[in-house]
């Protein structure tokens, strides 16, 4: 498998996340997070907490960090890190914005759920 | 080496102290054993006050938690009575019959409250005020409500009166002097003492003689010499204590008031050392923690093998803990020829000061309702200093003496390194400074944990906030206003108030004018900012979804499993065939895992996976049901009995009542969740007296009570008022709720709100003024237009349909490549 190449999916418009928000993306290896900020930045991580794997897409959305809803912990989007006293991790995801649409590479995804 | 036997007897604060010094310097000198007659491990008895008033929690006071022994190898006997020492065996046996021989032995039995010995005082219900259990029979006394008498109008007597009133019970202080405290304060200020502790609502009787306590099998009242009857349901004693020194006496050692040590705190016996309250040194007893933790310091040293350490007794403050009322007292204020005073009075202020002069220094202190001088006059009597040159002006404090009059900081600012800010743990300004500074501390918290200042009564907290001040400058925010996260400085209150004032109608707009230090806040401001600008602009603010969290976002509770639980409101807890057979099938049609009674009378669905979610709401909203709300900082349930459509005993409709009251008030988001119940009579079956808002059907009427809770703090509501018809019930509550909106902290229960502000303050808005009452129930009428929107019908129409759906599904492209 090529591993420089980057394989970029449309997975739809920035539009269609509300600002300070997130939608889910399903994929074969679990649900992947899609965060829009309020400079309408877009980040993907896994929806699943590093604590007890709560779903960040439900929680909110504030500076490049989402506060996750079951217990708090605050999770950086840019690259999935636990912040402060907190510690662990989540899978981010290469995304980027071109002309509106969010075009996102799953092969991490794709890549974890062969292995 | 084979370790010394060190025994100790008594496990209070004294002790405590010692070892940990000891432990601190020669930790392996000793193999340690404590005996000690209370079955627990050592706390901070100082603070049994706020523990009373329910301030504090017992954990909270606690000084050497178990692990503390097990870590430092020291065994403590908890619940052992030590009844003889054989001095010649060189052993100590307990009641029940333990044997434990010794090298050295501590004896530090503290002190026994005195008790008067007028007929019936060992009647149930008449209790001392000393320890753990006392405090636990009185909270367990005041859950009847009923009356206290306290005996002894001194410092513990007003604090055991202000937490019995805390706890809700009514309370009676008598006194025998004219005056409260009238070794410390004059005629004036006894009166001025007197009169805040009566708007607390305490009864204060001087002039009392206590003649008889009266009762069958438990306490009924307190006779007094004048023939006044006080009934009573409790009574405490607060009239003194005295030195505990029975087991040194029978075991022979010099005892006069107490266990006569010298210098060194050892006892007329070699081996046997005595400190805290039971000891009497060069004539003087002690009844304060900061000589006491002086004389465990000395202790520790003599017995980590120092020969000189010795205990001098130095003046001691007290302050009463009681919230609200500052008074600090200080050294000697007996009359006398040689001695002249120097006192303050601001009658509008309410404070008053007084000073004790002797050959040109400060004897004694009194200050009362500002205390903020207390550390400087202090520490000038400590030290004898020579006040002749500013006689004049001594009394305006500091700031005065020095200039500077305005800066608040100025007081502290001007205390010399070794003046004494923490009396409990005598702890200097300069430790504290010099802490802050080598150690980078930033917070209360810091010095709490690096110094021990502040860290036993707290009576210095507000001292200790100053140097944080002094020495960081605006980087120090004092806990007086504590920011509501860390995106700002400013509490909660000032950004209300900062709302109204300049007009902010968005979070971005306020976050703007209000100077926030992140680009959109976090997941604790924004729910907040997003409450108060909803409440405070009822129909023009507009409501930011993504400033919710997630349950109030999709009106559903998140589960651990990232699925929801969905809860259909049912009417003060009626229900119909027709809604139970919608919920039957719903719960069949989606394959919902549970069903379950919740303790809010209604029924809850567990298990909904999110995409099923519009189309629950959609076949509940068929049937006639309307969202619980069981996710909201808002109205959850009103909880009802069966009353008198049913109950033999139901003295009002107290079912309809409820249902009114629900149907009037649901959709209304409040600080905190709000729930309410209704009892048709007072067996109050639907147990309304630990409800935010709770109603009792009596005969002539309806018992309104509020501030209660059930759930991490148990707290029985207080009366807000009686009245007649449910009209004006229902006004009554409506206004109640929108004081509560307006004022309350966002995620502050209803009994937070109310002990922050006050039982008597909201008595007075809503049942005394009855134009306030009136136009706040208007402004909840208004703002009640705007918010009665079933959330469920909205999105079951396809409002926020994004929030229900992936963006994108690649689990089915996968299966079909
Ligand atoms: C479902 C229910 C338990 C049950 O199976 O009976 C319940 C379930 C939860 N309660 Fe409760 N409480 C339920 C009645 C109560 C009661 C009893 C009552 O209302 O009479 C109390 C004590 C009364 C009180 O509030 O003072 C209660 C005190 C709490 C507390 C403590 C609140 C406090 O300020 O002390 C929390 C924690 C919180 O809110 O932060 C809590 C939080 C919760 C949460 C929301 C925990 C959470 O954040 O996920 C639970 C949601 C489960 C769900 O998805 O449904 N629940 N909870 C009850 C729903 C009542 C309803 O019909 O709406
Ligand atoms: C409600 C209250 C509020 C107070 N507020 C303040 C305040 O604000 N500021 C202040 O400075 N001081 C205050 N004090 C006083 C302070 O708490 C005491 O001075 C201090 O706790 C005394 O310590 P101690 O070690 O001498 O004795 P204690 O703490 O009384 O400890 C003595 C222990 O010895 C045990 N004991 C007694 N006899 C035996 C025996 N024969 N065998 C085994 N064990 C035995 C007792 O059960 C007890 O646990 C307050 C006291 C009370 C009760
Ligand atoms: S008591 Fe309430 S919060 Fe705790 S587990 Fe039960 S439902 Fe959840
Ligand atoms: S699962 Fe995210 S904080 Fe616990």
């Amino acid at each position: 498998m090529s591993t420089h190449e980057q394989r970029w999916i449309d997975i739809g418009c920035i539009e269609d996340i509300p600002v300070r928000g997130a939608r889910v993306v399903r994929t074969p290896a679990g649900c992947i997070a899609v965060f829009r900020t309020a400079e309408d930045e877009a980040f993907a991580i896994d929806d699943a907490c590093p604590h007890k794997a709560g779903p960040l897409s439900q929680g909110i959305v504030h500076g490049k960090s989402v506060t996750c809803p079951l217990h708090n912990w605050v999770i950086s989007l840019e690259n999935g890190d636990a912040q402060g006293a907190d510690e662990g991790s989540v899978a981010s995801y290469p995304l980027k914005i071109e002309g509106g649409r969010l075009l996102l590479d799953l092969r991490r995804a794709q890549d974890r759920s062969a292995a | 080496m084979t370790k010394k036997k060190l025994v100790v007897i008594g496990n209070g604060m004294a002790p405590g102290r010692a070892l940990e010094k000891l432990l601190d310097t020669a930790p392996d000198a000793y193999e340690v054993t404590i005996f000690n007659a209370e079955p627990r491990v050592n706390y901070d008895r100082i603070m049994l006050s706020p523990l009373l008033s329910g301030e504090k929690t017992f954990d909270q006071i606690v000084i050497h938690g178990d692990g503390w022994y097990v870590k430092h190898g020291v065994t403590l006997h908890k619940g052992a009575t030590v009844t003889a020492i054989d001095r010649e065996a060189r052993t100590v046996t307990t009641a029940r019959g333990i044997t434990q021989p010794y090298d050295k032995l501590i004896i530090a039995t503290g002190s026994l409250p005195i008790i008067i010995p007028v007929p019936g005082h060992k009647l149930a219900g008449v209790l001392s005020y000393r320890d753990l259990d006392d405090v636990e029979a009185m909270l367990l006394a005041a859950k009847s409500r009923g009356h206290a008498v306290v005996i002894g109008g001194g410092l513990l007597g007003l604090e055991a009166a202000a937490g019995l009133k805390e706890q809700g019970m009514d309370v009676t202080v008598i006194h025998l002097a004219p005056t409260l405290l009238e070794r410390q304060l004059d005629t004036t200020a006894g009166h001025l003492l007197q009169r805040a502790v009566e708007d607390r609502g305490i009864r204060v009787i001087t002039k009392a003689n206590t003649k008889a306590i009266l009762g069958e099998k438990k306490v009924e009242a307190v006779l007094l010499e004048d023939g006044t009857r006080l009934p009573a349901d409790l009574v405490v004693m607060a009239v003194g204590i005295k030195p505990n020194a029975q087991v040194a006496k029978d075991a022979g050692l010099e005892v006069n008031r107490g266990i006569v040590v010298d210098a060194g705190m050892r006892t007329s016996d070699q081996d046997i050392y005595a400190i805290g309250e039971c000891a009497e040194v060069a004539g003087q007893v002690f009844g304060l923690v900061a000589p006491l933790y002086e004389m465990a310091g000395v202790l520790a040293a003599r017995l980590a093998g120092d020969t000189v350490a010795a205990f001098k007794p130095s003046a001691v403050a007290t302050k009463l803990k009681v919230t609200g009322i500052n008074l600090f007292s200080a050294g000697d204020f007996a009359e006398s020829p040689d001695r002249q005073e120097i006192v303050l009075r601001d009658a509008s202020r309410g404070i008053y000061k007084r000073l004790v002069l002797k050959d040109d220094a400060i004897i004694g202190a009194v200050l009362y309702g500002d205390t903020s001088d207390s550390a400087w006059f202090f520490d000038l009597l400590k030290k004898r200093s020579d006040i002749s040159p500013m006689r004049e002006t001594l009394i305006f404090g500091p700031s005065f003496a020095g200039g500077s009059p305005l800066d608040p900081t100025a007081a502290v600012a001007a205390l010399p390194d070794e003046a004494e800010i923490c009396g409990c743990n005598g702890v200097c300004k300069g430790k504290i400074t010099g802490a802050i500074a080598s150690m980078g501390l930033k917070s209360l918290d810091d010095v709490r944990a690096r110094t021990k200042a502040s860290a036993s009564c707290g009576s210095c907290t507000g001292l200790v906030e100053q140097l944080l001040k002094t020495a960081l400058g605006d980087a120090y925010n004092p806990a007086a206003v504590q920011p509501m996260c860390a995106c700002t400085h400013l509490g909660h209150d000032d950004v209300r108030r900062l709302i109204v004032a300049k007009q902010l109608k968005s979070i971005p707009a306020l976050m703007q004018a209000l100077e926030w230090n992140t680009s959109c806040g976090c997941a604790k401001c924004r729910p907040a900012l997003n409450y108060y600008l909803l409440s405070t602009w009822p129909g023009e603010y507009v409501d930011d979804s993504q400033s919710r969290f997630i349950n109030e976002r999709v009106h559903a509770n998140i589960q651990r499993d990232g699925t929801y639980s969905v809860v259909p409101r049912m009417w003060g807890g009626m229900t119909s065939a027709k809604e139970l057979r919608a919920i039957a099938d719903v719960v069949e049609k989606f394959k919902i895992p549970s069903v379950k009674c919740t303790g809010g009378q209604r029924i809850d669905m567990l298990g909904v996976r999110k995409e099923d979610l519009p189309a629950v709401w959609a076949d509940l909203n068929a049937a006639g049901m309307i969202s619980g709300a069981a996710y909201a900082k808002g109205l959850r349930t009103v909880k009802t009995c069966v009353g008198t459509d049913w109950c033999r005993f139901g003295t009002q409709d107290s079912t309809g009542l409820g249902i009114k009251l629900e149907k009037y008030l649901w959709g209304s988001w409040t600080p905190a969740k709000l729930k309410l119940a209704v009892s048709g009579c007072p067996r109050n079956c639907a147990e309304a007296t630990c409800k935010d808002i709770g109603v009792i059907c009596v005969d002539s009427g309806y018992d309104i009570h509020f501030a209660g809770a059930a759930g991490l703090d148990i707290k029985g509501t207080e009366v807000l008022g009686h009245v007649e018809t449910e009209a004006e019930a229902i006004e009554v509550i409506a206004a109640l709720t929108q004081l509560y909106r307006e004022q309350g902290r966002y995620l502050e229960r209803i009994y937070k709100w109310a002990k922050r502000v006050g039982l008597d303050t909201i008595r007075q808005q809503i049942m005394n003024d009855v134009e306030r009452r009136r136009s706040l129930h208007e402004r909840f009428a208004y703002s009640q237009k705007f918010s009665q929107i079933d959330p469920w019908a909205e999105r079951a129409a396809g409002k926020d349909r994004h929030e229900f759906a992936p963006m994108a599904d690649f689990t089915r492209k996968e299966a079909a490549e």
